[in-house]
């Protein structure tokens, strides 16, 4: 056992941080309330969609933008150790990196898309050219996605899309919809499904603003009106979409805001050690010292399930277990740390951002609210502890 | 970053599995629990012929030479198993203590006697106040040539059995408490030496050892005449990782036997494993028992190295002691009526759970430590 990072990851782990810090806009942490685990205050969705643009480049430029893929496809090859050290001070920095073209999109097509298809989409995946958003859930599909009902029906060379889609993530600022519709509706659910990409610019494409409870414009519904898509679209084979999802999910088992939770508490511990109360920093209150307390060992907990989670990996292992519970586990402490950080604040806790009086820019009420996402998408805590159980420990299905 | 176990490690931990699941099976863990002495001899002598006990002492004292981390493998199978008995208190409080202060001729003469299963031992520093701190340390010795103890040690384990018991004392009143403190190698039969057994919920031997008049050889020292302090935090560190490690054994043991309930129990005409509610007791603890063996290895590596490790270890005990709790608890709930009743085995693991907590400080306990070493 050594939990040290051994010289080559030292080193990436230097190059890494340098390179955030050299080409992060000036000042990033007061331009973004991004709150660790949440979906709602993605910097994408403030008004510095330039200087991300600007960012993300840069990271194409080394590879990092696609550091999973290999170099043939114009990724940087890095092990999952590695990459996990890479997401590790992203989130530190809070600095913007991939989306779902190059975590989810890419992978899936590398496995399972043609080579003509690798040969058209990868190379301007990685270079950021071709952005996605994850057109799954549905107004009546949420946990049961395999009830979609969206329809894909073919017509000569290709296929004409009609539904709606719902919580469409950057939907409004992305290129394509990474998409599954049904095309057979005479078999089981799972197996008339298919996976696709769809050009917003289409004809008969209609995005609609969701606002969340953050007040941000992050999710959209899509309404897909007889959309016209081509057949080559289609991602690997026709009916087998459903299938191609699951294996995707384990595209996203390293992309947990580890260092966020970090950098947000020592923010928080902060403004405990500055602030007095009666006299006294609120660093000297027991009850305080407690619960930050409590809060470092959770993030320290969290960090041994996203180490033990790339280790897993790299060593040919599938993290069954261990992937969704890094997502459980995160997703609470999201909530909890957003909850000691009110508790610390007291009444400066709610007041927003541009507040005359609020404190670490309004970022804890935004994540006091946006929290509530981290434990829904992506798989709710439920279905996280349904799969623990039944994929995990094989307890039989309901 | 290598988070596996060695090849070896590997081996020692199913070859203690599997031992120990022949040789100390329930039945005999119930009988220890209720007797006085809580231990077997002859189990004793066949973790003896295997290595156990001296697994960490030098080969030269009669030991395997192993790492702290192979120790922390063996203590999570002994966890796993519950097995009774004077092992902590004898290797880690005793043993370890040796190590670490005794001079050449204290480990030429305790130490192969230990490994070879001959010799008890216990470490006796806590006190009515019931606390780890060295202020707590009223136990004094006396003297310029031998030296005279007197005070009351409680919560002292295993000391009704132990041939020898390291009694922390105060040699000197200083201004600050940590200094002036000595360890005392004991003579458990010495005149002087009262010890009662306390009955205590995990029945794990807890004493209350009383040192009246007791008189020491100047010899028997361990370390330095009023620094014993140093060594005694020293040991304190490593007895906490071990707890966390049994803890973690106990709690994976809780973990099986309630997902096995959950396949076997039959309500409503299915397994009640297929009900969520279940499930989702039961994936609550996988993440418990999982977190709290990451982290308590974590430490354990640093201490095995050599590294600081006063805010790792406060991180796993304050995370093992309250997730092992949370598991025994609900493993107790799937249980239903019948982990209520005597004659089933899961309430002797929600016993040592709330036993470990305690021991070495409590949540609570580590988390103002870890306040202290964030500096707040």
């Amino acid at each position: 056992m050594d939990f040290r990072f051994n010289e080559k990851e030292e080193a990436f782990r230097r190059e890494v941080e340098s390179f955030i810090k050299t080409e992060l806009p000036a000042n990033w942490t007061e331009k973004n309330i991004y709150w660790p685990g949440g979906y709602g205050t993605l910097s994408e969705f403030e008004e510095v969609n330039t200087q991300i643009e600007q960012f993300r480049r840069k990271l194409a430029e080394k590879g990092w933008l696609t550091i999973s893929w290999s170099k043939e496809y114009g990724g940087a090859g890095r092990t999952n150790i590695e990459q996990a050290i890479f997401h590790e001070r992203m989130s530190y920095y809070r600095a913007p990196g991939g989306e779902v073209a190059t975590l989810i999109g890419g992978p899936t097509i590398m496995l399972f898309g043609s080579d003509e298809m690798k040969k058209e989409w990868l190379p301007r995946i990685a270079r950021g050219e071709a952005r996605f958003w994850l057109a799954y859930s549905e107004p009546n599909s949420g946990s049961d996605l395999a009830s979609i009902q969206t329809r894909a029906v073919e017509d000569g060379d290709d296929l004409i899309i009609n539904g709606q889609k719902i919580w469409g993530t950057a939907a409004h600022v992305s290129h394509y919809a990474w998409m599954i519709a049904r095309t057979d509706p005479n078999v089981a659910p799972h197996r008339g499904i298919t996976l696709l990409m769809v050009d917003n610019q289409s004809s008969g494409v209609t995005i609609r603003p969701l606002m969340n409870i953050c007040g941000t414009h992050s999710f959209n519904e899509v309404f897909f009106d007889n959309v016209r898509v081509p057949k080559k679209n289609i991602v690997g084979e026709k009916n087998k979409g459903w299938y191609y999802v699951m294996v995707a999910l384990d595209f996203e088992r390293l992309v947990i805001p580890i260092g966020g939770f970090k950098r947000t508490f020592e923010e928080i511990t902060e403004y405990a050690r500055e602030t007095k109360h009666n006299g006294q920093p609120l660093t000297q209150n027991p009850l305080i010292r407690n619960k930050l307390a409590a809060m470092a060992i959770e993030i320290e907990v969290a960090y041994m399930f996203f180490w033990q989670t790339a280790w897993m990996l790299d060593k040919g292992l599938i993290p069954n277990i261990e992937a969704s519970v890094l997502k459980l586990f995160t997703t609470q402490l999201s909530q909890k740390l957003a909850n000691t950080g009110m508790q610390v604040m007291g009444h400066y806790g709610p007041l927003e951002r541009n507040s005359k009086w609020a404190s670490l820019i309004g970022r804890v009420p935004a994540g006091y609210m946006d929290c509530i996402s981290a434990l829904v998408g992506a798989g709710t805590s439920e279905i996280q502890r349904n799969i623990i159980a039944m994929r995990g420990l094989g307890l039989p299905r309901p | 970053m290598d988070l596996g176990l060695t090849e070896e490690q590997e081996m020692l931990k199913t070859s203690a599995r599997d031992f120990l699941q022949k040789e100390c099976p329930k039945q005999l863990v119930r009988q220890l629990d209720e007797s006085d002495t809580g231990y077997s001899p002859e189990l004793w002598q066949k973790m003896a012929e295997l290595g156990w006990i001296g697994l960490v002492f030098p080969e030269k004292y009669g030991g395997s030479g192993g790492s702290f981390l192979d120790l922390i493998v063996l203590l999570e199978e002994m966890g796993h198993n519950i097995l009774p008995g004077p092992f902590f208190s004898t290797v880690i409080l005793g043993g370890l203590t040796i190590m670490a202060a005794g001079d050449e001729e204290q480990k030429k003469e305790f130490l192969p006697k230990i490994a070879g299963g001959k010799m008890l031992l216990t470490l006796a520093l806590t006190e009515p106040s019931a606390s780890y701190d060295a202020s707590s340390v009223k136990t004094q010795a006396v003297g310029t040539d031998g030296y005279i103890i007197n005070g009351t040690k409680l919560f002292i384990p295993d000391a009704n059995i132990a041939d020898h018991i390291l009694c922390v004392a105060r040699t000197k009143k200083e201004k600050k408490p940590e200094d002036g403190t000595t360890i005392f190698l004991v003579d458990a039969k010495s005149p002087g030496v009262k010890c009662t057994l306390l009955k205590t919920l995990a029945r794990d031997k807890q004493c209350e050892v009383i040192f009246d008049n007791v008189s020491v050889p100047q010899k028997n020292i361990l370390g330095k005449l009023d620094q014993g302090w140093p060594i005694v935090k020293q040991v304190l560190q490593k007895a906490t990782v071990a707890k966390c490690a049994e803890m973690v054994g106990g709690a994976q043991a809780a973990l099986e036997m309630a997902v096995q309930y959950a396949k076997d129990r039959v309500q409503f005409n299915r397994p009640i494993g297929s009900f969520q509610a279940i499930q989702h007791y039961c994936a609550n603890m996988v993440t418990d028992v999982d977190g709290a063996r990451f982290i308590t290895y974590k430490a354990a590596w640093k201490v095995s190295e050599e590294l600081p490790a006063d805010m790792d270890i406060a991180i796993a005990k304050a995370w093992t002691s309250e997730a092992c709790g949370r598991v025994t608890l609900l493993a107790h709930q799937i249980f239903g009526a019948i982990g209520f009743t005597m004659d089933h085995d899961i309430h002797l693991y929600y016993r040592r759970a709330k036993a470990g907590e305690i021991m070495f400080g409590d949540g609570d306990f580590q988390r103002a430590i870890v306040a202290q070493e964030l500096g707040l």
